[in-house]
């Protein structure tokens, strides 16, 4: 027995991502666990996919997911508040640009 | 006279009591019927046996599928009891599933047997869905019936994803543990005598098939048989010997006794509260 007994009786633990249409971007359904990527691909039809919520399905292993840290939120995310030129919002469409459409 | 008296008389029982005594279909809309009831019964029965695992699965996800494949079967038959009811002019498809007894029943054995371990419950999906697969693409391309082969093909989608669950499943604990390995191999073992009733035909079958409503089994169980012995060798397993006794007779009510107490669940409010309603 080693210290942790349920990383031996637990199955892995999936991500799963499922496309609600052509040309949509994946969205994060949620988390399953499964022997391995085909079982996990079932188990994500059966879990996440019952109700017609898409129409392809991704998983990937949890441990694989690289991901940032509740510290790096200042860094990362701050810099943007005061950036409202980011946005295409910001600025005013010409009146010519306008007209054209 | 004497003889138009007795026939009028068993007609008339037939349509109070379906059973075992039922004569041979004769019209086309008889050996519809019978066809609808002898593939709506297996599915019912197989889907209340999954059904049994909600709850007791072996994981939570496992337990979601196995339910899933139940709620697919079960629907599967409510379709074709309605189409069946709809034929015999009964006000719904619910007098099939619960006011029937067992001797009416038409499914196969294979498919009452008590649900045993995870393993048992594989191997029965498998052979079954395996079989289902190659009935329902022959079908499809056979039954002349529209409203009947649009069920079919509705249905034959689901049933590619119970082969494809179940095949996977015999892949991973024939070759797995030592225990899942010995587990999975009693499991052929022991059901390996009920695959004969899939493809035995009587002369109700042949009825249907005159009438392009139904397909001879034997035809694809070349197909079977080699699509069954790759899986299970390919899982490190031995394939039964298929000149073993097999079972028969369930179709025309020659069941075992599992099948008695599993109505009994099924049936008990039905019957007890007949008018009992969801609200």
């Amino acid at each position: 027995m080693t210290d942790n007994p349920s990383n031996n009786t637990e199955w892995p633990l999936w991500e799963v991502f499922y496309q609600p249409k052509d040309g949509k971007p994946f969205e994060h359904a949620g988390s399953l666990h499964a022997t391995d990527a085909e079982m996990a691909l079932q188990n994500a039809r059966d879990t996440y996919a019952r109700r017609n919520e898409g129409i392809a399905i991704w998983v990937v292993p949890s441990d694989q997911i690289v991901a940032s840290s509740p510290e790096d939120r200042g860094p990362f995310f701050d810099p943007a508040n005061d950036k409202p030129y980011r946005h295409p919002q910001f600025y005013s469409v010409p009146r010519a640009v306008k007209k054209r459409k | 006279m004497r003889n138009e008296n007795l026939r009028t008389l068993i007609s008339r029982l037939k349509t109070y009591y379906m059973s075992t005594f039922d004569t041979r279909p004769e019209t086309r809309e008889e050996a519809l019927v019978e066809t609808l009831l002898r593939l709506a019964d297996d599915r019912l029965i197989l889907g209340h046996r999954l059904s049994e695992w909600t709850g007791h699965g072996p994981e939570l996800e496992e337990d979601l599928a196995l339910a899933n494949i139940a709620l697919d079967m079960i629907g599967h038959a409510a379709a074709l009891y309605a189409y069946a009811a709809e034929i015999e002019g009964r006000s719904d498809e619910d007098y099939y599933a619960y006011f029937r007894d067992d001797i009416d029943f038409k499914n196969i054995a294979m498919v009452e047997l008590p649900r045993g371990d995870f393993a048992f419950t594989i191997a029965r999906q498998f052979l079954f869905s395996t079989y289902s697969y190659f009935l329902y693409d022959l079908l499809i391309k056979k039954v002349a019936d529209e409203q009947f082969n649009g069920m079919l093909q509705k249905h034959f989608k689901e049933i590619k994803y119970h082969l494809r669950h179940s095949r996977e499943w015999v892949l991973r604990l024939g070759d797995g543990t030592g225990e899942s390995h010995d587990r999975m191999q009693e499991a052929f073992n022991e059901i390996w005598m009920y695959t004969g009733e899939m493809f035995a035909v009587d002369d109700f079958d042949e009825a249907a098939i005159n009438k392009n409503l139904f397909t001879d089994s034997k035809t694809f169980y070349d197909e079977w048989k080699s699509f069954v012995n790759d899986v299970i060798e390919e899982a490190t397993l031995i394939v039964p010997d298929n000149d073993q006794y097999m079972y028969s007779g369930a179709r025309r009510g020659r069941h075992t006794e599992y099948l008695g107490h599993l109505l009994a669940q099924m049936q008990f409010l039905r019957r007890s509260y007949p008018d009992a309603e969801w609200k």
